[in-house]
């Protein structure tokens, strides 16, 4: 069994207005010293799964269903107080906006400290000199003194740097990032990237980035999930996604995107609609009111839902479309219109 | 091209005053834009790109004179509108108009699609020939809105519906000017897409003039035929979108570049990237001289006593730099020259 396995994840929240199906049935396997990439649009489910791992919707209104095993040990149906034990010791999360995820009353410090004192039986002395580490560790200048400033006294950059340092202070086996560089400037952004490459390789983490930006989970990713309405649409290693993209969505992510290693296009290739509500999610396959290839699958797309299956060699794909069709679409009909002419 | 510049900026500056104390004494100034110059021709798009903090929203509000300038001038179709006041300001909001970043804050959730973008008429006091109704559903389909929703609420919409009405609001009195202020950055991907063809298809039509306000330097190269860069409230290079993002001249202007991630697994091993330490000073305490030395590479002891002056260095391709990259021999900026005085085109 992998380090971390999803198997048929449901997270479901029941409203007023209906059942928001945020997480519709996922499942993937992740192993330690690898990263995931998870990337979709608002929406898509992608930041519930990540609470949904982290036991964050135990005690709410979700319902979940479902397996979630870490190490070999199940947690859709471990307890609150046991999740707890597993958070910030064997899995930690890093979120987007630092300075809402930090408590502005107490210092950095102070913060790793308790977080690490929790799980470690150590006196506040030796916590407080594994803080120094830390935050040196990732690259905040001053660490002794730094120790003692409030997260508003650091910059946006220095920020992401002190909540990598107090995700990874408890030395984590599975690390979350859930848009970990969308809140900084794109030159500090590459410092973070760089930061979080060489961090999971000396921790030998298993690392999940979620994200909207494709060029991030290009940079950081050795396997990439499309999520679409809750489900997984297509899976593979960051080859397959980026350059034998199979799925429509991922063809329509692609060409949506200016990119600066390329020519420049005339126009760019956007998807039509807009993303669905996750309470009346179109039927059939969620993707087809979008797909411009719907009318190719005969009605079908309308009123089945596709499987997810493997095309080649680990590479998963959710539509009704033929592998040689698909194919055929890609090489003929969309790669030569995202490079320039 | 000899034909006057639709918008023309000169040495325009924005400080903010910082007070202390119960007699609000001034204690400092914030040097949002300090000394910016630059022009925009009818037709073409001029894209502002920098870092937060860089005072690239200041000077989208400066044009349009949301805030008022503290130096420098501000000539739009020949008059000089840097100091003019509210009320003579009035005809001219017809024509300089405003898209903002956020398409959820900049539309009033208690009024309706239709009041919403046709508020301007009513604002203005003008009327047209089939009615206000009539003219507002017809911006509303040139956007690509059914004209049916015109008595429903923004909150109706979605992220990318809700830009678009920003936008027809924006062009309800066909203005000549359109300043976006990051007009793509809060929407998906897939959205994103659809709104710059939108603008881009706007521009061809109906002959718009724009300056946009962008980080993302890939939609900026993607929108543009002019890019300027800046940084701590100047401009360090400014070039046509070729020349900018092809041999680009300015050390910042190359670091932004390398930053930006490559959406392509194999090429992330082989990269030779510049990678700048540490964050953008602050403005309330720019750096002397030039203002990028404590973070470039290439500072010499130069960089930390005179301020480079913006240069042409190559036909339309300005930099502000004592020792530019990929710059034709011959226009040795080493040596401080005269500042070139207007940009050529």
């Amino acid at each position: 069994m992998s380090f971390l396995e999803l198997k048929d994840l449901r997270i479901h929240f029941p409203t007023d207005d209906g059942l928001v199906k945020s997480v519709d049935g996922l499942s993937f396997s992740l192993e330690r010293g690898r990263t995931l990439g998870i990337v979709g649009e608002s929406g898509s489910g992608k930041s519930v799964t990540s609470l949904g791992i982290l036991g964050l919707h135990k005690g709410g209104r979700a319902r979940i269903s479902g397996e979630i095993w870490l190490d070999g040990e199940e947690l859709v149906g471990a307890s609150q107080e046991h999740v707890r034990g597993l958070r910030g010791k064997k899995m930690a999360m890093i979120f987007q906006d630092p300075l809402s995820a930090m408590h502005p009353f107490y210092t950095v410090g102070e913060q790793i400290i308790e977080a690490y004192r929790i799980h470690n039986d150590v006196s506040k002395k030796v916590a407080r000199k594994h803080a120094v580490d830390m935050l040196g560790r990732v690259g905040i200048p001053q660490p002794e003194r730094r120790v003692d400033s409030y997260p508003h006294e650091f910059s946006g950059g220095m920020r992401q740097r002190a909540m990598i340092a107090m995700a990874l202070s408890c030395d984590p086996e599975l690390l979350i990032a859930d848009e970990p560089t969308t809140a900084l400037d794109v030159t500090v952004q590459a410092q973070i990237l760089d930061l979080m490459r060489d961090l999971q390789r000396d921790f030998n983490a298993a690392l999940i980035v979620i994200t909207h930006d494709l060029g991030v989970v290009a940079e950081l990713s050795d396997d990439i999930l499309v999520m679409y309405g809750g489900k997984c649409v297509e899976y593979g290693t960051s080859e397959d996604i980026f350059e034998r993209p199979e799925h429509p969505y991922t063809w329509g992510l692609l060409g949506s995107m200016p990119r600066l290693d390329r020519e420049p296009t005339e126009r760019l290739l956007p998807i039509k609609g807009s993303p669905p509500s996750l309470i009346n999610v179109p039927s059939g396959c969620a993707f087809h009111p979008r797909c411009a290839f719907e009318e190719r699958t005969a009605g079908r797309a309308k009123t089945e839902v596709p499987e997810l299956l493997e095309t080649e060699g680990g590479h998963l794909v959710r539509c009704h479309l033929t592998r040689e069709r698909r194919r055929a679409i890609w090489e003929n009909e969309i790669k030569p219109n995202l490079e320039a002419s | 091209m000899n034909e006057e510049p639709l918008l023309s900026v000169q040495g325009l500056e924005k400080h903010f005053p910082v007070t202390k104390g119960l007699l609000k004494r001034q204690v400092g100034a914030v040097r949002a834009v300090d000394g910016i110059s630059f022009d925009v021709m009818k037709g073409e798009t001029l894209g502002l790109v920098g870092e937060s903090g860089c005072g690239k929203t200041t000077t989208g509000r400066l044009i349009t004179r949301l805030i008022e300038p503290t130096g420098g001038t501000i000539v739009f179709e020949g008059n000089d509108i840097s100091h003019m006041s509210q009320g003579r300001l009035r005809p001219l909001r017809r024509d300089v108009q405003m898209i903002f970043q956020d398409p959820y804050s900049s539309l009033n959730p208690r009024h309706t699609v239709g009041a919403i973008v046709g508020a301007p008429f009513r604002i203005q006091g003008i009327k047209t020939e089939q009615g206000t109704k009539k003219a507002v559903q017809e911006i509303l389909e040139l956007v690509g809105l059914n004209p049916e929703h015109y008595n429903r609420y923004p909150h109706e919409f979605s992220g990318g519906q809700r830009q678009r009405i920003g936008i027809a609001r924006t062009l309800a009195l066909k203005p000549k000017l359109i300043i976006a202020d990051e007009p793509v950055s809060a929407l998906d991907v897939s959205i994103q897409a659809q709104v710059v063809n939108l603008l881009e298809d706007l521009q061809s039509e109906l002959d718009l003039t724009y300056v946009v306000i962008a980080h993302d330097l890939s939609v900026v190269r993607h929108i543009s035929d002019r890019v300027a860069v800046m940084y701590l409230g100047k401009i360090v290079e400014i070039a046509d979108r070729k020349g900018l993002y092809e041999a680009p001249m300015h050390p910042y202007t190359n670091a932004l570049l390398s930053a930006v991630p490559i959406p392509d697994p194999k090429r992330r091993k082989e990269r030779d990237r510049i990678r700048l330490q540490g964050d953008v000073p602050s403005p309330l305490n720019p750096p002397p001289a030039c203002r990028f030395h404590t973070r470039c590479w290439k500072a010499q002891d130069i960089c930390r006593q005179v301020e480079p002056p913006l240069l042409t260095l190559a036909p339309g391709h300005q930099a502000a730099c004592h020792f530019p990259e990929n710059a034709p021999s011959g226009s040795a900026a080493a040596a401080p020259q005269e500042p070139a005085a207007a940009p050529a085109d």
